[in-house]
């Protein structure tokens, strides 16, 4: 690890002027990502500010049934919270599916949406990465990419964004809280995370010292039936070949409303809009079920090592949406 | 660059001197003595560092100590009472829990968090509804001990420890 100053914030406007003053300086939420990441010499920074002190560990009701979650809330007690596991169930549940009891009791819930990308590649400094390295090179296009991208990657990085949680929350359209020099952004969490494109060493549309202070969930009556499920090579403790989260209301047969989201597809949590649209008045039916997650999956290009991928994720969207339909989940 | 901070580690006040890159589980073993924390991966990816911090099970080695400054841990080493071993741990000892003992200490402090957790009421992802029901399946204990490795393999008599131990510390089962 190189040396490195650290500072504890003790209120939010200061630790954003100080991170924004000094362009190798970064925020140290729980730290399970980012001191590994400073032991594997992925990240060098000169500076490190804890925000983990800073008021932001509430869980409040807003006006109107929405629900604030500050940013520094633990990803256990978020996953625990009475009202999270009533109203969205989906986003308790993808909290669980992730990492380990011990590091969701670290792991915050900016901490979890500014994660990194598993890729090997990316987590080994001796091979090329475009997103460690812009410019290096990308090793998984032709090298082991079994667990990499499948929808909107690119020649520079095809890898896939590994948060449980944020899948949930695209599926949910939560709004992300930012804190920056000239005041506060809302950014949709669609929005927050990018695709690589020509600039893969960008995994959000954050600025360099922009502070996460709060995630919102909207009121929203769909989640309460809503669900994750998650593919991986073992039963707990891995991260995710294929996720989905799902949100869905039939009335009469029909759907009334849906709300669908995968993870390991891409660089970002993918929220599937065709697939919705595909659904939303259609016949709640399994024929229905399978275009959906069709429409959705027309554009995947998959690598080497990875076409796995496609009738997985179109077969766990199927099995999760008639397990919702059913209120078996 | 230097800095001073303070830990309670296993009821003793303790003050140390460190490198801001010490991590807390080389604060505990190479500062402090404290060896019940054991380093396995060193990525969070295999839980024998695992301890209570501040009453919660934690991996050490993906903490900065400095960050950690003033917070109460509780090694392995600390849940014994007046030479009476920690129920956990007699059941460690009673099912046979163990090969080579390496990860022990980590899956005892793990459980002793957990057996907490599952009695303020938290769900886990195998639980139905997210409503937990009395006392905990054995895919419950699976699940929720997920994050502690042992490559000996003692798993099913981790599983048959801890419900034990889930048992005699007033779990409802």
């Amino acid at each position: 690890m190189t040396p490195f100053d650290y500072e504890r914030a003790t209120d939010a406007s200061s630790a954003v002027a100080r991170v924004s003053a000094q362009p190798n300086a970064v925020f140290l939420g729980g730290g399970t990502n980012l001191v590994d990441h400073m032991r594997l010499g992925v990240a060098r920074p000169e500076l490190v500010v804890d925000v983990t002190r800073l008021p932001f560990s509430a869980i409040e009701p807003l006006p109107g049934g929405a629900i604030r979650i500050g940013a520094g809330v633990r990803n256990s007690d978020l996953a625990a919270d009475r009202t999270i596991r009533s109203r969205y169930p989906v986003l308790s549940q993808a909290l669980l599916a992730g990492a380990s009891g011990q590091l969701r009791n670290l792991a915050t819930t900016a901490g979890n949406l500014l994660q990194r990308t598993r890729c090997a590649y990316f987590q080994d400094v001796t091979v090329a990465c475009n997103k460690r390295e812009p410019g290096s090179g990308c090793s998984a296009l032709d090298g082991h990419n079994r667990d990499h991208a499948i929808l909107g990657a690119s020649q520079q990085c095809v890898a896939v964004h590994p948060s449980d949680m944020a899948v949930a929350l695209a599926a949910l359209d939560a709004t992300v809280i930012v804190l920056g020099r000239h005041g506060e952004r809302r950014i949709p969490v669609t929005d927050f995370h990018r695709l690589p494109g020509n600039a893969p060493e960008s995994d959000t549309v954050l600025e360099h010292g922009e502070l996460i202070t709060a995630v919102e969930l909207p009121a929203l009556p769909v989640a309460e039936r809503s669900a994750y499920y998650k593919v991986r090579d073992r039963a707990s403790y891995a991260f995710a070949l294929v996720s989905v989260a799902a949100a869905l209301h039939v009335s009469h047969g029909r759907v009334e409303d849906v709300r669908i989201a995968f993870g390991g597809l891409a660089h970002k949590p993918w929220r599937a809009v065709r697939a919705e649209a595909t659904l939303r008045g259609a016949p709640a039916t399994e024929e229905n079920y399978r275009r959906a997650a069709e429409a959705e999956l027309v554009d995947a290009r998959p690598l080497k090592h990875n076409a796995f991928k496609i009738p997985m994720a179109r077969n766990t969207l199927q099995m999760l949406l008639r397990q919702l339909a059913a209120g078996a989940r | 660059m230097k800095t001073s901070i303070t830990l309670r580690v296993d009821g003793e006040q303790r003050s140390l001197q460190l490198d801001t890159r010490t991590t807390l589980l080389d604060a505990l073993r190479e500062h402090l003595g404290v060896t019940a924390a054991k380093k396995g991966c060193d990525h969070g990816q295999c839980g024998a560092c695992t301890v209570l911090m501040d009453g919660r099970r934690v991996t050490t080695c993906l903490s900065l100590a400095v960050a950690c400054d003033g917070a109460t841990i509780i090694t392995a080493e600390g849940l014994a009472r007046d030479g009476t071993l920690h129920p956990v741990q007699q059941a460690f000892l009673d099912h046979d829990a163990l090969q080579c003992g390496y990860c022990t200490p980590g899956q005892i402090c793990s459980a002793v968090g957990m057996l907490e957790e599952a009695r303020a009421g938290h769900p886990s992802f195998v639980t139905k509804g997210l409503a937990l029901a009395a006392g905990l399946s054995d895919e419950e204990i699976r699940e929720r001990m997920s994050g502690n490795l042992c490559r000996c393999g003692a798993y099913v008599n981790i599983v048959a420890a801890v419900r034990d131990a889930m048992g005699k510390t007033g779990f409802p089962s």
